[in-house]
């Protein structure tokens, strides 16, 4: 049922109409979240909105197109595992879980307040279609290789997809993983890197440089691409790509802007962890329509 | 008398749960010392290798654990604490059973010296919610319990030892263990001598010796750290009106910790505590170090009379 778009754009050729409608609708739904996104830190006077925005292109993409992901049975076992090893961009997954059916609006409304399921940071014991309990960074890629080495040793064809902030991958655990990915072939790992350039402090150019991200992917043996993360046609093209790479782990390393979508937060590290206050939602609201 | 050392328990526990497909064994390069490869040589294709990795062996374990598998993670005691906030924020937190093996803790370790000999294992990994913390006498039951461990819904985190001591069960009286439930080794009614791991051999050598000198003392194994068998302290504190623990750790949170904790709140009692006196090992023959830093034979007979001087 969530592989509908997908379906429709891998028809490349014959019917390129059903393609750009199918891509106006991802960016659509793209746009809807934002603006859930910029409503629910403002609402918190809290959380992450610039790294949510930077990545929620992607993972509406990830799962309009591709996830086998099922609200009505979150933990089915022959589910494809998707883990956000960026936690602190929650505002982006509890949107897109709304918009997927896991999460009610009033549910969104519970973002960061006590008892609410929609937990500062991605939470796999308070919110359905949550996977991965996150908030310290650099541990998803490992839980992602358990989870890929686990449905292979079933004879599963589930995937583990996971997305990695670019400011984590100044962690050693990711490279630890990376080493242990390639070496066991493990050819159900799917990783994204939300490449956005900034971390908490400050850009990743003043606080510590990663040089080229692809290169180093590479040099440890990964299938390696890259895309622009706000490209709705590259981002779905990329995530099937991700899907023509069965012998080895894969990434797509995706450029993306911090903040995109909203003036005032784009490129701007302030809004790393800072939440719009009256003047600015309503700024944002309006760029969002 | 028959001695082993309880890491090889863990190998053997490895082997006989075999049985139980969804048992996998995770390794972080370590398998010839943990006895994790007693596993691998008979499993290898359920057997995962990530090479010195402990942060990365952590976060896989809690993967395969949340797709069904039952995953036994092994390493030196004080290895594992590398990847302590893994443990942390990717097992306990979200209540992932991943069971955790350090082998090599205390000074007991001996030669290899203070930067393998762990000696706050038992203290980190009791702070945590969701955690079991074991901490077995010998090989025979730390097999059983390691063996239990497989339908726990928990994680755990057991600590086993390198050198070998004089074995405790038998075959016969091992398959009483439970966990949670400490074991009384011996009865008495003077001073309630409650010891783990390769301290509790110690603690019944002392007691053979106290009651040379008219004192009975009981000796309580207590294998499970977390959660403290309260209901044994809380009879103990009637029946014999003081105590000492003995560990192979810091005095600071380990066993005696826990005991304190749970005396000062409910039944005080004089309490010594026998351990590491806030300070790192060094190389040695193992004994020779217990000697050195106050936890030998001696010192526990001394620290029983002191208990028993201050009721």
């Amino acid at each position: 049922m969530q592989r509908v778009w997908g379906l429709l754009l891998m028809t490349s050729g014959g019917d390129g109409g059903s393609n750009q409608e199918g891509l106006k609708e991802l960016e659509s739904t793209a746009k809807r979240c934002r603006r859930e996104i910029v409503k629910m830190t403002h609402r918190a006077s809290a959380g992450h909105p610039g790294g949510s925005l930077s990545a929620i292109d992607i993972l509406v993409a990830l799962y309009k197109t591709r996830l086998n992901v099922d609200p009505k049975r979150p933990k089915d076992s022959e589910r494809d595992r998707f883990i956000m090893s960026k936690g602190h961009a929650s505002p982006a997954i509890y949107a897109i879980l709304n918009e997927m059916g896991f999460l009610s609006k009033e549910d969104l409304s519970t973002y960061r307040v006590m008892g609410g399921i929609c937990q500062g940071h991605v939470d796999m014991k308070w919110t359905p279609g949550v996977d991965f309990s996150a908030g310290s960074l650099g541990m998803g890629l490992s839980f992602g290789l358990g989870v890929a080495l686990a449905a292979r040793m079933d004879g599963s064809d589930r995937a583990a997809f996971v997305m990695l902030g670019d400011g984590e991958l100044q962690e050693g655990q990711i490279w630890e993983a990376a080493m242990a990915a390639v070496h066991h072939e493990v050819g159900n790992l799917k990783v994204i890197v939300d490449r956005n350039r900034i971390q908490n402090d400050d850009f990743m150019d003043v606080q510590l440089r990663l040089f080229d991200i692809a290169a180093k992917w590479e040099g440890f043996g990964w299938a390696v691409r890259e895309c622009d993360g706000h490209d709705m046609s590259e981002v779905v093209s990329s995530i099937q790509w991700l899907d023509t790479i069965t012998d080895r782990p894969a990434v797509i390393v995706a450029h993306t802007i911090k903040g995109k979508g909203v003036s005032f937060m784009e490129d701007n590290p302030a809004f790393h962890g800072a939440a719009p206050n009256d003047e600015q939602l309503a700024i944002a609201l309006e760029e969002l329509k | 008398m028959t001695v082993a050392a309880s890491r090889d328990g863990y190998g053997s526990a490895l082997l006989k749960l075999s049985d139980d497909p969804q048992v996998v064994v995770i390794e972080a390069d370590l398998g010839k010392s943990t006895k994790s490869q007693m596993f691998r040589k008979e499993f290898p294709e359920r057997t995962i290798s990530l090479g010195i990795s402990e942060q990365n062996m952590m976060l896989v374990s809690a993967g395969l654990a949340t797709s069904g598998y039952k995953p036994f993670a092994s390493t030196f005691a004080i290895f594992t604490e590398r990847g302590f906030e893994q443990v942390r924020n990717g097992i306990a937190r979200p209540n992932i059973p991943v069971h955790i093996c350090g082998s090599h803790g205390g000074v007991h370790t001996g030669t290899d010296g203070s930067s393998a000999q762990s000696i706050e294992d038992l203290a980190v990994y009791r702070s945590l919610p969701n955690m079991l913390v074991l901490h077995p006498s010998d090989d025979l039951s730390t097999e059983f319990l390691t063996i239990q461990l497989a339908n726990m819904n928990s994680p755990s985190y057991t600590r086993t030892a390198r050198n070998k001591t004089p074995r405790i069960y038998n075959s016969d009286n091992v398959n009483q263990l439970e966990i949670g439930k400490g074991v009384t080794l011996r009865t008495g009614n003077d001073v309630a001598i409650i010891a783990c791991g390769v301290m509790v051999s110690k603690a019944l050598q002392v007691a053979e010796s106290l009651s040379e000198e008219g004192i009975n003392a009981a000796v309580i194994d207590m294998h499970t750290i977390k959660p403290l068998d309260e209901e044994l302290i809380s009879s103990l504190a009637d029946s014999c009106g003081c105590f000492v623990t003995v560990e192979d750790h810091s005095i600071i949170g380990g066993l005696g910790g826990a005991v304190a904790e749970f005396l000062s709140s409910n039944c005080p009692r004089p309490l010594e505590r026998i351990g590491v006196k806030d300070h790192f090992g060094e190389s040695g023959e193992g004994d020779d170090l217990l000697e050195k830093y106050g936890m030998g034979p001696t010192h526990i007979a001394e620290a029983a009379r002191s208990a028993i001087a201050r009721k």
